[in-house]
């Protein structure tokens, strides 16, 4: 199977008055876990709205295959690529096993019939994600972090080649975090899913990205691996905020630690944010 | 554990979905047994080989007229107008995700009602030209509340408010036209106020059998992308559900079956509020509510009916009994919604 691409080529979008993205370039690596990171309203939700055509272009395109997918039907569209929104919904009382085997919707046609490979693919999406055991459990009495398993466990039962998840990691403690992160990391690694996803910790997505996009201000600020992008002067830069790039012991992988006004050891160390983002 | 993963997934399902079967077939059970009482017992008791010989075509004295005149056509447009109520009624309610953008709380019904009114009263309009434009009119307050509710996409909380204030101002609408006519009668006048099966004709209920089959079949061809709806729009959208798209059909259906059945029985108070949130309860989240929500709402107006005719001191229409089930769960709710958020 031919891995797919995924490219923005000078995207703009927003909502109503306001421009969130301005003429955006960005690669996704095919079958590599990319993480993009920025401030606060910075774009990347809207980044992965606008690249899932949840929202509308406004101006230049994003390219699948080299195909614009403002073209595609809906159907065919879902069967490739796979979102899981920052909030998504669970109906009341509904029962995990139903709620993954939602992720079947782009398979099925109006009044097809119920297959077998649909049965398979809910629950190797239940098996992956560790949630086979609750499966008859309504998802409102889950924990935080089950929940969060039980919708990645969804999109996985869409069997999309790419998965662009919002902040899979928001609201869970950091055990959860990283069993989240373990997670999308074996899926890429046993499928080769190519995982798109936006997360808060700057360390966390050093160390669990292949490639590393930071945004300011609607654009692309720097993408690379992450032991190019996650520099102090990135951060200075993205941020607005001192702080000092060490390696991670365990990972190898670049850590940040912040400098902020106080709680210095020694003197000289001490430096005045600025607003540079 | 014995059974392979993909074996339990597919047995859990299939008990889901025989869970769902089999209280679809209740409910139709309660309204096959509530529809064949309404015949039989009324101010008097008739026999049910009386009654199948009327039904035959035999003219049976005095049954002929009790039964085949008024009773079995005041059941038939209840069974239909329930139907129509409670489909159009949980489509909105789905769709919005919110048990309170009922069409009967958002002006939909009013609008219909109205129109119905304006043209009966003023305009001296009879049988299909009366739903034409009740459904025109219901179609064109869904437009003006959608418009009115629009900032940056649409909010179910700013729609059902806008909603509601629109509702407030066509029933006034309504109360004006039926007051400037001398010669309505009250029994009249609550049937667009309350909406009743009242004086129900076999020829009457044809139109709005022909507007079920084709708006609730409309309905029903979207039930699966409906369904993805209530993950929200963004899951929707990623499941490839084309979110405009399925919003403007339904939004099409649900006003049709509305305003079809206002125009002919008026807007029966709460049927479309109630029924769906009365079917999630009976039937759980085993599958669609849009089958189990119409058969509710065909059993609200059905046993509602009887009750306003022969369980209640006086005679009421439909619309004053579930009005009166439906006024308190419509505070509940809101006092619910407004500590949660709440969804159906």
């Amino acid at each position: 199977m031919k891995p797919h691409t995924l490219i923005a080529d000078g995207l703009s979008a927003g909502y109503g008055e306001a421009t969130v993205l301005d003429g955006l370039d960005l690669a996704i690596p095919p079958e590599k876990i990319t993480v993009i990171v920025g401030a606060n309203a910075c774009g990347k939700s809207t980044l992965l709205r606008t690249l899932s055509r949840l929202l509308p272009a406004r101006r230049g395109k994003v390219l699948l295959d080299g195909k614009s997918i403002h073209h595609l039907p809906s159907r065919e569209l879902a069967r490739t690529l796979g979102l899981l929104p920052q909030s998504p919904i669970a109906p009341e009382g509904i029962a995990v096993a139903d709620l993954v085997s939602r992720g079947r919707h782009p398979h099925q046609g109006v009044f097809s019939r119920w297959r077998r490979e649909d049965d398979e693919a809910v629950a190797a999406a239940l098996a992956a994600t560790k949630t086979e055991d609750l499966a008859e459990r309504p998802v409102d009495e889950l924990s935080g972090g089950q929940r969060q398993r039980v919708w990645i466990a969804m999109a996985l039962a869409q069997e999309t080649d790419l998965l662009l998840l919002d902040e899979p990691t928001t609201f869970l403690d950091i055990s959860h975090q990283i069993e989240v992160l373990d997670l999308l990391t074996d899926l890429n690694q046993t499928r080769g899913t190519t995982v798109v996803m936006v997360l808060h910790d700057l360390n966390l997505a050093a160390r669990y990205a292949d490639h590393l996009v930071a945004m300011a201000n609607g654009r692309l600020h720097v993408a690379g691996p992450p032991e190019a992008v996650l520099t102090e002067e990135n951060v200075r830069q993205v941020f607005g905020l001192q702080s000092r790039i060490v390696t991670d012991p365990t990972s190898g992988r670049p850590a940040m630690l912040p400098i902020g006004r106080h709680r210095m050891i020694a003197e000289g160390l001490s430096a005045t944010n600025e607003d540079s983002a | 554990m014995s059974l392979s993963l993909t074996a339990r997934v597919a047995e859990n399902r299939h008990r889901r979905a025989r869970r769902h079967r089999r209280l679809i077939g209740l409910l139709l059970a309660l309204i096959a047994a509530a529809f064949v009482l309404t015949l039989l017992l009324g101010q008097s008791f008739t026999p049910p080989r009386d009654i199948l010989r009327t039904l035959m075509g035999e003219d049976v004295p005095g049954v002929a007229f009790t039964v085949g005149q008024l009773r079995l056509p005041r059941a038939v447009l209840a069974v239909l107008a329930g139907v129509s109520f409670g489909l159009g009624g949980v489509a909105f309610q789905i769709m919005l995700r919110n048990p309170l953008a009922s069409p009967d709380i958002i002006g939909i019904s009013w609008g219909a009602s109205a129109a119905a009114v304006f043209a009966i009263v003023v305009l001296g309009l009879k049988g299909s030209s009366v739903s034409i434009l009740a459904v025109a009119a219901g179609l064109g307050v869904a437009l003006l509340v959608y418009g009115l509710s629009f900032r940056n996409g649409v909010a179910g909380t700013r729609l059902i408010l806008v909603g509601i204030g629109v509702s407030a101002m066509l029933e006034s609408v309504i109360a004006y036209i039926l007051s400037t006519a001398p010669a309505w009668t009250l029994q009249e006048a609550l049937r667009w106020l309350t909406g009743s099966v009242n004086g129900a004709q076999l020829a009457e209920t044809l139109p709005l059998l022909a507007a079920l089959a084709v708006f609730g079949g409309l309905l029903l061809s979207r039930g699966r992308d409906l369904e993805a709806l209530r993950l929200g729009d963004d899951t929707a959208a990623a499941l490839g559900v084309s979110v405009g798209r399925t919003r403007v059909l339904v939004i099409v259906a649900a006003v049709g079956l509305i305003a079809s059945a206002t125009a002919i029985s008026g807007p029966i108070a709460f049927v479309a509020f109630l029924s769906g949130p009365v079917a999630a309860r009976i039937v759980g989240n085993n599958g669609s509510l849009l089958v189990p929500a119409a058969l509710v709402g065909a059993a609200l107006v059905l046993v509602g009916d009887y009750c306003g005719q022969f369980l209640l001191p006086s005679r009421y229409p439909v619309g004053v009994v579930t009005g009166a089930l439906g006024a308190p769960y419509l505070i509940f709710l809101i006092v619910r919604v407004n500590r949660s958020g709440g969804s159906l």
